[in-house]
């Protein structure tokens, strides 16, 4: 066994230090040290996307992260992206169109769909799939995901117009 | 899943990673997204005892296009790749092949660098580096040295590049004419069944020159010459495609797999090369 590092992380905004072997993967610091469980582990083979969360501005699969490497980092999770009663458009926007059934692959999808909308305002329908490639979904059959997800495109789109 | 325990560095030089390298020898490794080596890690087919994380190295993620001369830094993403419009307008066919490498959150962190320097014969890179005749710079302790892609792979996982050696770069002169990427796989993430890089000039409707690499079909890309040389002078019709795809057919050595077994994957080359070159055409 190696020695323990220092890890410091600033997650959803508030500063986090805590001791961890290098080898640890992000996503069990995350859920085990922080007690942050909105990130999921579902394959823990980089290929579900339930893990997903937002470093320094890209979305990553934390089950394929070292926390060593993640040290210094800015994350955002689930948690970070509204609150139980004041929801994100996107949170909204799944519920309002069944873009969950189990709901285990959520948190993963509404993170990744965040990222996406901020680089890509405006998308199409196959550019929300394209952009979602990387999340896995076992209950919906996705329509209804991308259906939320183009859904919440535009009410963003028109919150931002009215506000102009 | 739990990899072997490791000592993780995260140098500021070149000259620190290099010095690392020559201290540790075999049990020391760099990483640059760590998207090949951390699967294997947690899989424990790969064990590191001294872990190099590149990714506070000045100057690695560097993408320059200048004078119909390009560099990627070794830490360029794959994403950095796609979003970045030199690269669209100088060298297309790498955009198209970076966007059927896995997924979004997998090219947010995978890089050129690890993609050409590890070796895999599914990564998508080193066949369309061969494809453009790229060159790969490599610095170890007697300084920097260049090798051409098409001489660097020797089989899975095994190139030119020694131990105490860190691929820094890879340079290229922008291509011109038509380009395809073509890949066929199973689902997305996936490594190709078959996959083709194609670059086609055409001088007044003839092919005037042709490059052609292949993906994952032996355990190295192969870059088929003679392919390559059955379209020159032709008009890309059905004679000449069927004359480089026979050509390319006596280049590859695939092996049986999940993806299949070798007559099918035999078959898939000829058909996705045959949509490179038809796709390359058109845009030449």
């Amino acid at each position: 066994m190696t020695d323990k590092m220092h890890i410091k992380l600033k997650v959803n905004g508030e500063d986090k230090e805590f001791l961890a072997e290098p080898r640890e993967l992000l996503i069990y610091a995350l859920r085990e040290k922080l007690n942050i469980t909105g990130p999921h582990v579902g394959c823990e083979t980089s290929h579900c996307g339930a893990c997903t969360v937002t470093l320094d501005g890209k979305s990553v699969k934390s089950c394929t992260m070292f926390v060593a490497q993640a040290n210094g980092a800015e994350i955002t999770t689930i948690e970070g992206i509204g609150e139980p009663d004041a929801l994100h458009v996107l949170q909204e926007s799944f519920r309002e169109h069944h873009g969950l059934q189990c709901g285990f692959c959520t948190p993963g999808m509404i993170t990744r769909a965040t990222k996406l909308l901020e680089e890509n305002p405006n998308p199409t329908e196959e550019e929300v799939r394209f952009g979602m490639a990387g999340n896995i979904c076992r209950c919906t059959g996705y329509q209804n995901i991308v259906k939320s997800i183009l859904s919440a495109a535009s009410e963003i789109n028109a919150a931002k117009e009215a506000a102009q | 899943m739990i990899p072997a325990a490791f000592d993780y560095y995260r140098p500021n030089n070149m000259d620190e990673v290099i010095a690392l390298l020559q201290e540790h020898g075999d049990d020391a490794r760099v990483m640059a997204g760590g998207h090949s080596l951390i699967p294997m890690m947690k899989l424990r087919m790969a064990e590191v005892p001294h872990l190099i994380d590149l990714q506070s190295i000045e100057g690695l993620n560097a993408i320059e296009v200048k004078d119909g001369q390009i560099t990627l830094g070794a830490m360029v993403t794959q994403h950095d790749l796609i979003d970045h419009d030199g690269i669209a307008a100088a060298a297309p066919i790498l955009r198209e092949a970076a966007l059927q490498i896995a997924d979004p959150q997998v090219r947010y962190m995978g890089t050129i660098g690890g993609n050409v320097a590890n070796g895999d014969p599914g990564n998508d890179m080193p066949g369309v580096m061969q494809c453009l005749d790229a060159q790969i710079n490599l610095v170890g302790p007697d300084g920097p040295r260049t090798v051409a892609a098409r001489d660097y792979y020797e089989a899975a996982y095994m190139t030119d590049r020694a131990d105490d050696e860190v691929l820094v770069s890879v340079s290229l002169s922008a291509p011109t004419g038509g380009y395809a990427y073509e890949k066929q796989k199973r689902k997305i993430g996936d490594y190709a069944t078959a996959a083709a890089a194609v670059q086609i000039t055409n001088s007044e409707g003839k092919v005037a020159s042709a490059s052609i690499a292949m993906t994952n079909l032996s355990d190295v890309p192969v870059w088929s010459e003679e392919a390559g040389a059955a379209l020159v002078g032709t008009s890309c019709d059905t004679d000449a495609l069927g004359a480089a795809v026979a050509a390319m057919l006596g280049d590859i050595d695939p092996s049986e797999d999940n993806r299949g077994p070798v007559a099918f994957k035999r078959h898939v080359a000829g058909v996705i090369l045959k949509r490179a070159v038809t796709r390359a055409w058109d845009r030449a």
